[in-house]
Formats: C-alpha cells, sequence, structure tokens
C-alpha cells in the first residue's frame, strides 16, 4: 500500500541520529516483544505476516511510534486474525475462560533453535523465468492497497536484470496466507538518473530485488 | 527514555507506556500457555549476546586474508558464511557485495528494516529510522558525507534497497597498512558501519568501534 512506510527518496523527515554505539535493546520491553514476536510465530502459523499491519497503522501514528511500538501492534493483530488471543483478553490483561486454541509453548531450547533455523521461503519447484540477466524491464506501475514490496519510487521506471536469485514465495500473497504464488525473483539495477532525475550523479545506481509480477519487458 | 523515540508533547492521546502494554501482554500469552518465559529470557540472551557484528567481522576477516574463501563467499554469501557457523533467522540468502577502488555498496531497507542478522546481530536506531530509510536511495552521497565517509566523484555507488528474500552485507576494502595482521587483529579493525557501507575500515582501531 502506498503507507507511510513506503519512505524511500522522501525529504523532510530530518538528520539521522547516527549514534557510534547503541545498546541491541534500548529498553527492556524491546528485548521482550522482539522475542515475544518470535517464539509466538516460532510456535504456530499465524495467518498474517509481521508487515502488514506494521503498514495499516496510519502515519501519523506510525512516525510517533518507535520501532519496536510497532512490533508490539504487529504482533497483537496477527494473533487475533489467528484467532490466538481475543481483543477483550489484550483488555482485560486475563485469559477468557472459553479460551481455546492455545498452542504448546515452545521450550527455551526449541526457542533458540529456531532463531538459527534459516527461514525457507527459497521453493525448488520448477517455475519458467520470463527474464533473464541483462534484459531491460520496467517496474510496472501498481498502487495495490494490500502489501507489496515494489516500492513507490520504482514505479514506472526502467532497469536491467541484473541477476536472477530463483523462486521465491510471493509475499504479496503469502502475508495475507492467499497462496505461496512462488515466482522468479530478479535483482534489478536502476540508473540513479532515471529514478532521481539529472541531478543524481552520473554512475551511481539502486539495487532492488523485485517478484516476476512487478516487471514488464521495457 | 532514549534520543530515537520522537514523542510529540504537543500530542494528546498518547497509548499507556509500550512497558506496561508489553508485560500485560507477556502475562497473558504465559497464562493461555503460547509462550514459555524462560524461553524469552533464552531469546533476549541470543539477541544480546550471541549474535552481533564480530559475526560479520570475522566472515570478512577470512576473506580478506583467504582469496578462495573469499570468491565463494563473493559467489555463494549463505554458503560461506555457513561455512563459519553463522546462519539463521532473517538471514535467508546473504548476498555479499564488495568494495572496491571502484565500487562503494550501502545497504538500506526503505521499506521496514532487513539486515543481515546473523553476521550483524539486530540493525542499530538510525538504520530503522525514518531519516536513513528516506534518503539513502536518493541521497546516498549526502547520508555518507554526514556520516563522515566523503566518495570521489568517479567511484560507483550502489545502493541496495533490501525488499525481500535477500539480506546483504558489504565486504569492504581491506585498508593498506594492515598487511602484518593476521585475521584476528583484522577482524578487530571491521565495523559494523562498514559492513552496512555507511564508513570505511580505517587501518588502526578506534576508541568506541563500531
Amino acid at each position: 500500500m502506498n503507507g507511510i512506510h513506503d519512505m524511500g527518496g522522501m525529504h523532510g523527515m530530518g538528520p539521522i541520529g547516527y549514534l557510534e554505539t547503541e545498546p541491541v535493546f534500548h529498553e527492556a520491553w524491546e528485548g521482550r516483544i522482539y522475542s515475544i514476536s518470535y517464539a509466538v510465530q516460532s510456535t504456530v502459523k499465524l495467518r498474517l505476516g509481521l508487515r502488514p499491519p506494521i503498514e495499516n497503522i496510519p502515519a501519523r501514528e506510525y512516525l510517533r511510534m518507535s520501532y519496536f511500538e510497532r512490533w508490539l501492534t504487529s504482533i497483537i493483530e496477527r494473533m487475533v486474525a489467528s484467532d490466538l488471543v481475543t481483543r477483550d483478553e489484550i483488555e482485560t490483561g486475563r485469559p477468557a475462560t472459553t479460551s481455546v486454541n492455545a498452542p504448546v509453548a515452545l521450550s527455551p531450547a526449541a526457542a533458540v533453535a529456531a532463531q538459527f533455523k534459516i527461514p525457507a521461503t527459497r521453493r525448488s519447484v520448477q517455475v519458467a523465468a520470463r527474464f533473464e540477466s541483462g534484459q531491460s524491464v520496467r517496474a510496472r506501475n501498481i498502487n495495490p492497497v494490500a502489501h507489496t514490496r515494489l516500492p513507490r519510487y520504482a514505479r514506472g521506471k526502467s532497469g536491467t536484470i541484473e541477476r536472477d536469485h530463483g523462486v521465491f514465495v510471493f509475499l504479496d500473497t503469502s502475508a495475507y496466507s492467499a497462496g505461496e504464488n512462488p515466482q522468479h525473483l530478479y535483482s534489478v539495477r536502476f540508473a540513479a538518473r532515471e529514478l532521481w532525475g539529472d541531478e543524481a550523479a552520473p554512475h551511481d545506481a539502486v539495487y532492488l530485488d523485485l517478484f516476476e509480477d512487478y516487471l514488464e519487458p521495457a | 527514555m532514549t534520543a530515537s523515540h520522537d514523542h510529540d508533547p504537543e500530542h494528546q492521546d498518547v497509548p499507556s507506556d509500550p512497558a506496561l502494554r508489553v508485560k500485560a501482554l507477556e502475562s497473558l500469552l504465559v497464562a493461555k500457555g503460547i509462550v514459555d518465559r524462560t524461553a524469552l529470557d533464552a531469546l533476549v540472551d541470543v539477541y544480546e549476546n550471541k549474535v552481533g557484528p564480530r559475526n560479520g567481522a570475522r566472515v570478512v576477516a577470512r576473506a580478506w586474508v583467504d582469496p578462495d574463501y573469499k570468491k565463494r563467499l563473493l559467489e555463494s554469501g549463505t554458503a560461506a558464511i555457513g561455512e563459519l557457523g553463522y546462519s539463521g533467522n532473517q538471514g535467508a540468502d546473504i548476498r555479499v557485495v564488495e568494495n572496491t577502488p571502484q565500487v562503494h555498496n550501502l545497504i538500506v531497507c526503505t521499506l521496514c528494516s532487513c539486515y543481515p542478522w546473523p553476521v550483524l546481530g539486530l540493525p542499530p536506531v538510525w538504520y530503522k529510522s525514518a531519516p536513513y530509510r528516506s534518503r539513502a536511495v536518493i541521497d546516498p552521497r549526502g547520508v555518507l558525507r554526514e556520516m563522515g565517509t566523503e566518495l570521489p566523484a568517479d567511484i560507483e555507488l550502489r545502493v541496495w534497497d533490501s525488499t525481500a528474500e535477500q539480506r546483504y552485507l558489504v565486504l569492504p576494502e581491506r585498508p593498506a597498512g594492515t598487511e602484518q595482521l593476521d585475521e584476528s587483529a583484522l577482524a578487530a579493525l571491521v565495523t559494523r558501519d562498514a559492513m552496512i557501507g555507511v564508513k570505511k575500515v580505517m587501518p588502526e582501531l578506534k576508541a568506541g568501534r563500531r
């Protein structure tokens, strides 16, 4: 969706706020919500991906919230959508007497082991590739209201296929449990001047990993 | 509170403290048997103590001293990184991109916060922040300048906006004057920022390295 999260190329966001060193978690609750999110999603298959609920946060709230506050919003929405908890339980903080569907919590050892497994979103199915390295392509001008990994700044712009990464689950549908639609994912090189005009440095480029459904021949 | 929390004092509708909300959520999930509190403790320990940019620094130093390893690393990052024992969540398909005298690479995730977790740990706040995400693609040279990295005009700057399943790690240039250093001494020079591409590796370790 054309939300505030899709901010590549925007102006006016202020200074970067770089710190040479910073703690992994600035406050203890950040570590707890990050761990809760991974423990829950390692325990049970959720019907909604991490990012759709974050992208649905109204822009004003999104910019006010810290990063891990957005994770808190996301895991609540995902658990509610998966019938793991109810909004009433979230509000009261107590399990409902009718509470069902609780899976068995992951043990500490299993939770840690799950962190070191590579998540499998690559698929070994044979899917014909529509494009090949060196080919000129254009990112389609699409404006879906749902989750997409095609940033606005690249839509309608022309680039060159740099590499075919192989076949991956299509996140635009899998994030909603609406099918994996496995397809080729390509690294596409966009010249900085194609994206940003003649003021951009002549040799610079931005590389994006784009699903086949995002591309058309140029 | 931290500098990263950009709270608006004019904002009237501030929700309750996230610390309290997270505590209440954790209690609820423990009571429902969905999470085990000791598993959460173990996960926090992983993120705080077991993964971090030291892992990536070891990968870079190995590539600097072992040309065969470097070749494997650039061809198949995930597998070569796995040789040193690093793999995991948020690390699916790590691609390593090499800085050379002609090319400089910079990593960003404009849509969210994608980051090569097994080799760099969790991303710093500035990497996930709106200013970095918005500017790194349209004004990468300005971003680098703000970080103290001046890039000559004839260098090709490649910005990798990691939007999907690929995660990126920059293989920085080995600095001149380090010919006498062994692998572990080299690893000590390699900073998180150099592996994101916002800085270069300096020949001497400075205080407060990152």
